[in-house]
């Protein structure tokens, strides 16, 4: 009978992590003042980070086949080159069906900056800024900023060890952070608004005349944390990208800003 | 009857190149709206026909983007009357949230563009963003509200694929991208 009934309550579980994914599903991360792992010469690495919502997990294969249903432009085959690259969604069988080794509950990777940027204006949301990511991904389980903890940068690093060419797991399996958000580590790399502007690979202060002109204002960043690994190695794969391009475990999730 | 036949044909032509489909790699396929100086509301795509320079700047910004205006003029300077009426130019703010319609006015008076040719827009921020991506500029906002931006002068051909780019900014062209603009001009 005990048996029984637990197998119930898992069943119920289950069935209710189904529904809860199925929908973009919010938490709120309350703002407050961070230090970035990139030190930015305007304010020497310190962003004021407003409150907003953030996905709890990673979009899915799911709930990126129900956008690309509802909006056909975005569909593998329809796309157009200059939002997408050929490899878009190149691990779902067909464009409107998943495959074995993309399955509903996994993150969809391969969709570019506008896919995207597009799923989360779709919901009335956007991708959120490096600085949102940043904050939200420095908390454990019970801080707001753990990246002072040698055993928490471990573990992440640990997590990072990890072989690409095991598959992705399924949402939602790590710990909740202490925000009720899951996935910023271990998971798959994510997508954020402003990817484009860290601005790392184009260091121009060694450089000649010409290039000083390149860039109009304050000129280069530089990284603040040199012993956040993590964080640096998220910054400098985000950077080397462009906005059509993706990768076998490049995903995302959506942001809002609070009304 | 003359006369009747040539306008039905030029009417026809017209409708044809207005119906042929948007190239796939053409940066027009962005869909979001613009405003010009003017206050009047557009989409890239209604752009097509010209050959087109693009560059994104801001108005407040003090030192580098009077420079992209220099360059447009530059370019300007260095075509015969005759090329120069057949190319567009197209500034995109990076600051949506100060340069509205009315700032965009007052630079384009300013600095005394021919408003028949250049326009001076506007888009929201996610728009910006996407603008920024298609045409490979690079910015970030700082705290003082200045922004730190890659500048670049984009040759786009009349249907808005990009043909050439050069970050040589300033009021002497950059001779190589000048030819480019030169031969896209040249195209029948």
């Amino acid at each position: 009978m005990r048996t029984s009934v637990l197998a119930f309550v898992l069943l119920n579980a289950a069935g209710l992590a189904d529904g809860v994914s199925a929908n973009d599903n919010y938490v709120l991360v309350p703002g407050g003042e961070f230090k970035s792992a990139l030190k930015y010469e305007d304010t020497q690495g310190k962003v004021a980070v407003a409150s907003f919502e953030l996905m709890r997990t990673p979009v899915t294969n799911a709930q990126f086949l129900d956008f690309v249903r509802k909006n056909p432009p975005w569909q593998r085959g329809k796309v157009v080159p200059v939002f997408a690259e050929a490899r878009y969604l190149a691990h779902w069988s067909t464009p409107l069906q998943l495959a074995t080794h993309a399955t509903q509950q996994q993150p969809v990777v391969n969709v570019s900056w506008f896919a995207a940027s597009a799923y989360c204006e779709a919901g009335g949301a956007r991708l959120p800024t490096w600085g949102e990511w940043e904050y939200s991904a420095a908390a454990d389980g019970t801080r707001r900023d753990a990246r002072s903890d040698p055993a928490w940068r471990e573990q992440i690093l640990g997590w990072y060890a990890k072989p690409s060419n095991a598959p992705l797991s399924p949402v939602g399996q790590s710990p909740a952070n202490v925000y009720g958000v899951q996935d910023l580590h271990g998971l798959v790399w994510e997508w954020t608004e402003d990817y484009a502007s860290m601005l790392v690979s184009a260091d121009n202060r060694a450089q000649g005349e010409q290039d000083r002109l390149k860039f109009c204002g304050a000129g280069a960043i530089a990284m603040d944390d040199r012993e956040n690994y993590a964080v640096l190695m998220r910054v400098a794969m985000l950077s080397a990208m462009e906005a059509a391009n993706i990768t076998s475990n490049l995903g995302f999730r959506c942001a809002k800003s609070l009304p | 009857m003359k006369i009747f036949i040539c306008a039905a044909l030029l009417l026809f032509s017209g409708v044809a190149l207005a119906a042929r489909p948007l190239p796939d790699d053409s940066i027009y396929q962005l869909q979001d709206s613009f405003f010009n100086q003017d206050g009047e509301a557009f989409q890239l795509a209604s752009r097509r026909g010209k050959p087109q320079l693009v560059a994104m700047f801001y108005t407040s910004c003090k030192y580098i983007c009077p420079l992209i205006i220099d360059s447009g003029r530059g370019v300007d300077h260095a075509l015969s009357p005759a090329e120069r009426s057949g190319l567009q130019v197209l500034l995109v703010s990076l600051d949506p949230a100060r340069d509205d319609v009315a700032a965009l006015d007052y630079i384009a008076s300013k600095r005394k563009l021919d408003r028949s040719r250049w326009t001076l827009a506007r888009t929201e921020k996610s728009g910006v963003r996407k603008t920024a991506a298609l045409l490979g500029v690079r910015y970030r906002e700082l705290a003082d509200g200045e922004f730190n931006h890659s500048s670049a002068l984009i040759l786009l051909d009349a249907d808005g694929r990009v043909l050439a780019r050069t970050e040589k900014i300033g009021a002497v062209p950059d001779q190589e991208f000048l030819a480019k603009v030169k031969a896209a001009l040249a195209q029948p």
